[in-house]
């Protein structure tokens, strides 16, 4: 089955003339119509779209004169992005009937390539969330046990990629929402440096967090992905005029006499016991491979999720303040006045978590309270950063869990807290703007994935793809596939 | 009240940049288009759009700043303003707040001879919001529309300190901004259109006590007249409120122009909650000294500095300089026709007298729309400099030359207006009027020196004006002489 290949696979197949384009969209469109209603990745399918766009791949086959890796490969890209023409929702209620007349940059990048975009995947309601049970729709299931929670706010593209519903999907990640589903879900999951790839197009949550990556079957799939996306952007004046390196290149590098750093902040009280092991015997692996280990510490972690809790909701209540119904998506009719018809509409539009962050960080930026909250946090991300800075003077790479426990069952977490506390592990990598990998590391005896995260400096992407392919070419893990059946 | 208080004043100016593109999008800045052509996804805040600055909106801000002595800001950054309305497409606005582009500067002005500096207190960039359109009146609107060309467009705010004492300076301080930002090509200074749109910050207090009265907000003040009327009738408002021990309440008040007050828009004591905070998905503007110093070589001469070599190179009085160098515009007109012509004084005159009563504004567009060119003038000057035509005659050939755009020779021929200057023509006219006035003739004869007047009358009017005044005074003294 086509379905089951990699991107590497699948091109390599296109390329010899073995398969083409058209039949691996078919295949993937007709396993989402048997699956999905299972799985529930998809928000929005885009079949005819994908399979005219599969055509013009064909064609490029036929003529010899083939894009590039991603040319003819069918894939899927969170409802967070716009795609002209198609409907965005952002998981919301209050973007009901949006169609964006333009693309996403990265869309953009992934169409230039050739690649065939299957449709929009489901996600926690503007990002926010670790479960997708925040989506205003529905909630996705995780492939691995219908009953759990695929992680979020990217639990669809994490689902679609494990279900193989698309050959590799496109998530965002502003506190962990790419590789807390990819742990999750069992397969890779790459929140690139804040600034490689542009956010034009990507709808808000928390800019100054916010990032988009890719999840895929393997780390080489990952880094064919971050090739296409990567790079500056004139529409974005944050996305970084630093140049893209060949990926896929320098994945074979290996870990011979790399300093791997094993931040001692991150194996506390509450992290589950299997999970512990698994990332313990990960390290074991590493240094089998010819790595170095060495203990480091990032003081200032117990502190960086209170941080995030301010800054991203402050920066959330502020971005989220064009929904308003007054201009597109949802409004809500009957009201008496102007005031009364905003307070209906987001009232109806937004879903609880959203309406509770709106709420933290209108009071974080308020008069008077901007220096004890808002302001604070922000010295609190300083910390955090400086913590890193300090490790990355003595270490190549930092290896950790990617979240306390495995996929939990859905509805199991009802405080919000509790479910706050999953993001524990990869929020400090967003505070600090670096990239950050979850590559699969074993399966609990439930037979749930287990996520290694690795962690690395500023724009060195190449680090964490050749750390995360030397572990996953001495294990398996990627060979088990979840047992789905229509 | 008169004497027992001090006024305080300070002026928030809004000038609209003239970019070609928005703030932070490539959409035209073209005033006057249908509504929301001139829009993007961008300014019109989209899901998942990002701003980007105008490099050329920095710039011109930059201009502005050293043309007003400010100290620009090596780092600064812009900030979200929030606040919910309907023509604010993000429901925030993009700002400057804690660190602007420029702070520190001053503008010297003058009023009644005596110089005054008024310091800047700051002057950042910020976007400009869309404009609603009620069917009907605000009260009785069944639907209301939004328009967002304007939405964007780059606007830069020059924030005086409280230095400002009486209605007259608020006057001359705009009128002195206006001008150098119009010299400098980054903003039309069209109070009218919203361009240059002023709001000002009055206080009074008991005079020579230190602390400071209660504050109050004047807006929608749309011209100088406006600005100076409004100050002049919130600085008489809060002084007879004081005399008469009530408190100022601290608040906005419009200028409304047809009933010649002010009246209360808002109360400040319930005053908006910003929420300021950086604007993260924009990366902080670092204004290199080079950037810096290569906008200061682009400046060009400024008003003052103008004003100086007028009165110097041109004999001018300060007062005919001040009035030429207040626009760009007529002190370029001024010194195209004096090219031309060589006679200052006369340029001078003609403009500050005549022109200027005939231009429907003195501002930009009015002069260059202006039918008379400086060559025009220049050339009706050199006809009443070399006794072509007489300076009574000049007043009527200027007004055709104003209707029709024609040169001054071309009507002066047309019309055979050329001065009669022949002794022996003109012998025969004052031969007739002698005749007919043989009574004057004899008065002044007797003495009565006025009758000259009369009798040098009389011969203009028999000759439509166009006699020399010279050779008709020299032929009668000559023929009475004789009587």
């Amino acid at each position: 089955m086509l379905t089951d290949l990699t991107i590497h696979e699948l091109g390599a197949r296109f390329r010899r003339g073995d398969a083409t384009p058209t039949q691996a969209a078919r295949e993937y469109l007709a396993r989402i119509a048997a699956l999905d209603p299972t799985v529930k990745a998809y928000l929005t399918v885009t079949g005819d779209a994908a399979l005219a766009r599969a055509a013009e791949a064909d064609a490029r086959f036929k003529s010899g004169a083939p894009l590039g890796p991603l040319d003819g490969v069918p894939l899927g890209v969170k409802d967070v992005f716009c795609t002209r023409g198609v409907r965005t929702t952002c998981g919301s209620k209050i973007l009901e009937g949006f169609v964006p007349p333009y693309d996403a940059t990265v869309v953009a990048r992934l169409l230039g390539a050739g690649a065939v975009i299957l449709g929009k995947l489901n996600m926690d309601e503007f990002a926010m969330g670790s479960s997708t049970e925040n989506s205003a729709y529905f909630t996705t299931r995780n492939p691995w046990d219908l009953s759990r929670v695929p992680g979020g706010s990217s639990g669809g593209s994490a689902a679609a990629v494990a279900a193989d519903l698309a050959a590799a999907t496109l998530g965002t990640d502003t506190g962990g929402s790419i590789r807390q589903p990819a742990a999750f879900c069992g397969n890779v999951g790459l929140k690139p440096t804040y600034g490689r790839v542009s956010r034009f197009g990507l709808v808000a949550f928390a800019s100054s967090l916010d990032q988009v990556g890719p999840f895929a079957k393997d780390v080489l799939d990952a880094a064919l992905m971050l090739q296409a996306i990567a790079g500056h952007d004139p529409l974005d004046s944050t996305s970084a005029a630093i140049p893209v390196p060949d990926y896929a290149a320098e994945l074979g590098l290996g870990v011979q006499g790399l300093k791997v750093g094993i931040p001692a902040e991150y194996f506390i009280e509450g992290l589950d016991a299997e999970v512990e092991a698994a990332v313990r015997a990960a390290i074991e692996t590493l240094k089998g491979l010819g790595a170095k280990t060495e203990s480091i510490s990032l003081p200032h972690t117990e502190y960086g999720l209170a941080a995030y809790y301010l800054i991203a909701p402050a920066e959330c209540s502020s971005n989220l303040a064009r929904y308003d119904g007054v201009k597109y998506g949802l409004r809500v009719p009957g009201a008496r006045d102007l005031i009364d018809m905003y307070s209906r509409t987001r009232g109806v539009g937004f879903g609880a978590e959203v309406k509770r962050r709106v709420m933290l960080g209108t009071y974080a930026l308020s008069a008077g309270y901007y220096d004890a909250y808002y302001g604070k946090a922000q010295k609190v991300r300083t910390l955090v950063q400086r913590d890193f800075q300090k490790a990355f003077e003595r270490v190549d790479v930092i290896v950790a869990p990617t979240t306390p426990s495995v996929a939990f069952k859905i509805g199991e977490k009802e405080d919000p807290l509790s479910m706050y506390l999953n993001d524990v592990f990869t929020i400090p990598v967003n505070l600090a703007g670096l990239p950050g990998l979850s590559v699969p590391a074993g399966f609990t005896k439930a037979g749930l994935p287990i996520g290694l995260q690795v962690i690395g400096k500023a724009f060195d992407e190449a680090m964490l793809l050749r750390t995360a392919r030397a572990y996953e070419a001495a294990t398996t893990w990627r060979e088990r596939k979840p047992e789905l059946a229509a | 009240m008169s004497g027992a208080y001090d006024v305080v004043i300070g002026l928030e100016v809004h000038a609209q940049l003239l970019t070609r593109s928005k703030m932070f999008c490539g959409c035209s800045t073209v005033f006057g288009a249908p509504p929301n052509t001139q829009t993007c996804p961008v300014c019109q805040g989209m899901p998942g759009t990002l701003p980007v600055i105008n490099r050329r909106a920095v710039e011109f801000g930059i201009k502005t700043s050293l043309a007003i002595d400010c100290i620009v800001n090596a780092d600064n950054r812009f900030a979200r303003k929030h606040y919910y309305y309907p023509d604010m497409p993000k429901n925030y606005q993009i700002t400057q707040y804690e660190e602007p582009l420029a702070e520190h500067g001053h503008l010297d002005i003058e009023v009644d001879g005596a110089a005054r500096r008024i310091g800047i207190e700051r002057l950042h960039l910020e976007e400009d919001v869309g404009k609603l359109i009620h069917e009907g009146s605000l009260e009785t609107a069944q639907s209301s529309r939004v328009d967002f060309n304007r939405a964007g467009v780059p606007l830069m705010e020059i924030v005086s300190k409280p230095d400002i004492r009486t209605s007259e300076e608020a006057g001359a301080y705009l009128r002195r901004l206006r001008a150098i930002v119009v010299y400098l090509g980054v903003c039309d200074g069209n109070m009218e259109e919203g361009s240059m749109r002023c709001d000002a910050n009055i206080s009074l207090k008991r005079a020579g006590a230190t602390p400071l009265g209660t504050k109050v907000e004047v807006k929608n003040m749309n011209s100088f007249r406006n600005v100076q009327h409004a100050l002049e009738y919130e600085i008489k408002r809060q002084g007879r409120a004081l005399d008469a021990g009530e408190r100022i309440v601290p608040e906005t008040r419009l200028w409304d122009p047809d009933k010649g007050q002010t009246v209360s828009m808002r109360s400040k004591e319930f005053a908006h909650d910003y929420r300021f905070f950086p604007e993260p998905d924009l990366p902080p503007l670092n204004v290199e000294a080079r950037w810096i110093e290569a906008v200061r070589a682009t400046l060009p001469e400024l008003p003052a500095a103008r004003r100086v070599r007028f009165m110097r190179a041109h004999a001018l009085t300060a007062y005919d300089a001040d009035l030429l160098t207040g626009s760009r515009a007529l002190a370029d007109y001024f010194e195209a026709a004096v090219a031309q012509c060589g006679k200052p004084k006369a340029v001078a005159n003609w403009i500050l007298n005549e022109l200027l009563r005939e231009l429907p504004g003195d501002d930009e567009r009015a002069v260059a729309a202006c039918a008379i060119s400086p060559g025009n003038l220049a050339g009706l000057i050199t006809l009443i400099e070399d006794g072509t035509i007489s300076g009574k005659i000049a007043k009527d050939v200027f007004e055709k030359m104003y209707r029709s755009g024609e040169d001054a020779r071309t009507i002066v021929s047309r019309e055979g207006l050329t001065q009669v200057a022949d002794a022996g023509a003109l012998g025969a006219v004052v031969d007739g009027v002698l005749a007919e006035h043989a009574k004057v003739a004899l008065d002044y004869k007797a003495g009565k020196k006025a009758a000259l007047g009369f009798l040098v009358g009389q011969v203009m009017k028999a000759t439509a004006g166009k006699a020399s005044p010279g050779v008709v005074n020299s032929l009668l003294a000559e023929k009475l002489s004789k009587l």
